[in-house]
């Protein structure tokens, strides 16, 4: 078959040492963020940008990669023991993961989640496989109009589906494409917003932007808060479920797995959203949804399975579109940019080498992660007694060396920090940075795609109607921007309400 | 049990935790049952406090003016067509959504609870910031280990109140390992004293 040739041959770049070497970095550093409260997968990836520089693309995929669903698996372990979600797609496991906990079965919970998490993430890499190319090859076609159009929704849909603000994540949004037009008109090569300076005229890294926005503000942020010392228990019971929990399980580690590979390729999905929705569908479709929150196994085998699932179908639109789906896979796309290969839907064709190794790579990566989750979790356990005092830091200055190392600039680094007052103050007014990093990588392709687009239509905006794929993509682009609104308009009775009530509520905390 | 912070960082959508539950009930922190709701309730209560309508206005207005900023700036580039377009014209429509988005938020997000107020807890950031930019200003006058090693002293000491034994112990330690990885390893043209 001609089809798995390009597959297996996947296989022979991920076994290369130095490959499997990086998987296993990625993986455990991944496991590790997820286990320790603090740096999201996000941040962690914007700061070790740096550290992909000197390597071959596909090393560095498989690596950041390995991170983020990675940082899935690590996610679990503090849901369970500490009610203290890793990551925020782990959020929901707290519910029934604590309470398994606290009656003695962490072991059983946390087993059910690592080998849901194994099961949804390689269900999804083998849809991965065979989707991917289906969707390159319709996307083959596509041309400027598409592009516009689809760029477009892609950085709508991120805005609009994230959970704050919508205006403000619209706003943030906006700054992200303003931030992307600095330095030169790649059209008529004269400087925008350079303000006479040399070292803006190229433009501004996208490097320097993520590890500022993502990384330095998460850690000036985290300053913020109270460290408290999490108490890790010391021992931990049996982490191999009993059949019988299995057998309990296994139906919503079946249903996860789907609802999250289909909600992991929807741009604005993604990991978080997936947890949530399974463990909304299992409580639904429980025949005694009032033992959710008590300790149900299907609670955490859904989720935790949903959420691998995702994490690993939200490639699908950055490897096969060259869209990215959510502010993690903005940062992949960037870092792809830097090693020169642009993601699109040529990139199975052109580079099958870099597209096979790392979808194949995660197979390796889940076998790693599961060995990680249940025979060793109880080093990763131990692992939450190091403070966050003490990380801090360590993460400040592995931001500050690494951004030097970029270009063996003291410029890049003047802009990390800058950039990380910018990440800070926006998460403390509540505007949401993944919408401003995803804008801005996909800012150039967008000016340029609506710019050769208007020059085919001699100047007519309405001549992206006149194709079915960017209509219909504007379409609906038109919809979701409606949509809010009008749900606003709806609601909005019902909200003056409710806000009275909250007002009196956080007064008394204060 | 003390409640505990849900979500001191992460990436992507953090602030999704409200959204999990729905009741603002009064949650009974005694520590027996942790449903959904009460969880939910726990975490939306242990938040920062809000920042007020001030707060929102003054983060609307720099929006705003951010915006009109990039306008004139985009006017002065020239728009030419959309058949000719000069370098101004996609920085122009940016920017007019911008404006447009600062003044709608401006108008109906007075009142958003998703802005944090800054607290005494903000001047650790502060202090953190003050100490970052001093090691951007002085690493290249005097390398990087003298401003790593006090930068991980003000921070584990005063902002993350270790023991001096141990701040002291791990300042150590970290700069001898950074030097040793993008110095001694990695060859990397840091700035360094020694």
């Amino acid at each position: 078959m001609d089809f798995l040739n390009p597959v297996i041959n996947g296989f022979a770049v991920v076994l290369e040492p130095m490959n499997l070497l990086y998987c296993l970095i990625g993986v455990l550093i991944g496991m590790l963020i997820g286990v320790l409260p603090g740096l999201g997968p996000a941040a962690t990836i914007a700061i070790l940008l740096p550290l992909t520089y000197n390597v071959e693309p596909v090393t560095a995929i498989i690596m950041l990669a390995g991170i983020f669903y990675g940082a899935q698996y690590g996610g679990t372990i503090t849901s369970v023991l500490l009610r203290l979600p890793g990551e925020a797609s782990s959020v929901v496991t707290v519910f029934d993961g604590y309470q398994l906990a606290r009656q003695g079965k962490a072991g059983t919970a946390l087993g059910l989640a690592a080998i849901g998490s194994f099961t949804g993430g390689t269900a999804a890499i083998i849809g991965l496989t065979f989707l991917a190319p289906v969707v390159a090859s319709f996307a083959l076609d596509f041309g400027a109009p598409e592009y516009t159009a689809l760029a477009m929704l892609g950085i709508l849909l991120v805005a609009t589906i994230s959970s704050g603000a919508k205006a403000k994540a619209l706003i943030a949004g906006a700054i992200g494409l303003l931030l992307a037009t600095v330095g030169r008109d790649v059209f008529t090569g004269e400087n925008r917003f350079t303000f006479g300076s040399l070292e803006l005229a190229d433009g501004i890294d996208f490097v320097p932007i993520a590890m500022g926005i993502f990384g330095l503000g998460e850690i000036l942020y985290n300053l913020e808060e109270r460290h408290r010392a999490a108490k890790a228990p010391s021992a931990l019971a049996n982490v191999w479920p009993s059949r019988k929990d299995l057998r309990q399980a296994s139906g919503s580690i079946g249903r996860g797995s789907v609802l999250g590979f289909f909600l992991g390729i929807l741009p604005g999905g993604g990991a978080t959203i997936a947890s949530m929705a399974s463990y909304a569908m299992e409580k639904k479709r429980a025949k005694q949804p009032e033992r959710f929150g008590k300790g149900a196994p299907e609670g955490v085998a859904g989720p935790e399975t949903a959420n691998n699932a995702a994490a690993t179908s939200s490639f699908i639109p950055l490897l096969t579109l060259g869209i990215p789906a959510n502010a993690t896979m903005a940062l992949m796309f960037g870092a792809l940019l830097i090693q020169g290969v642009t993601p699109g839907p040529q990139l199975v064709e052109q580079e099958p080498d870099l597209f096979w190794g790392v979808v194949n790579s995660m197979y390796i990566g889940n076998i790693l992660l599961l060995i990680m989750s249940l025979p060793l979790v109880g080093i990763f356990v131990k692992i939450l007694r190091v403070r966050a005092a003490i990380l801090a830091p360590i993460t400040a200055l592995i931001t500050l060396l690494g951004a030097y190392t970029i270009n063996n600039s003291m410029f890049d680094v003047t802009l990390v920090v800058v950039f990380g007052v910018v990440g800070y103050l926006m998460k403390k007014f509540g505007f949401e940075a993944g919408p401003l990093v995803l804008a801005f990588v996909l800012g150039s392709l967008l000016e340029s795609s609506l710019r050769r687009s208007l020059l085919v239509f001699g100047g007519d905006p309405l001549g992206f109607f006149t194709r079915p794929i960017s209509a219909t993509l504007l379409i609906v682009f038109v919809l979701v921007a409606l949509l809010p609104g009008i749900r606003i308009m709806l609601s909005k009775r019902k909200a003056s309400a409710a806000e009275a009530a909250s007002d009196t509520k956080i007064k008394e905390t204060v | 049990m003390k409640a505990i912070n849900p979500m001191p960082g992460g990436g992507d959508s953090v602030r999704a935790v409200p959204a999990v539950g729905v009741g603002p009930k009064g949650a009974d922190d005694g520590g027996a049952d942790f449903t959904p709701e009460q969880l939910a309730a726990q975490w939306e209560e242990d938040k920062p406090p809000a920042a007020g309508p001030l707060a929102n206005a003054a983060s609307s207005l720099v929006v705003l003016g951010a915006g009109i900023g990039a306008v004139a700036l985009s006017l002065a580039m020239g728009l030419g067509t959309p058949a000719a377009p000069q370098p101004g014209l996609w920085p122009f429509l940016i920017s007019c959504v911008l404006v447009a988005l600062g003044a709608f938020q401006l108008v109906i997000g007075r009142h958003n609870r998703d802005a944090e107020k800054f607290t005494r807890m903000s001047l650790a950031p502060l202090t953190g910031l003050v100490t970052l930019a001093a090691m951007v200003a002085l690493m290249p006058l005097i390398g990087f280990e003298i401003p790593a090693l006090v930068l991980c002293i003000i921070w584990m000491r005063f902002l993350g109140s270790e023991t001096w034994r141990s701040t002291l112990l791990v300042s150590a330690i970290v700069v001898a390992a950074f030097y040793g990885i993008f110095v001694l390893a990695l060859n990397t043209s840091i700035p360094h004293l020694f």
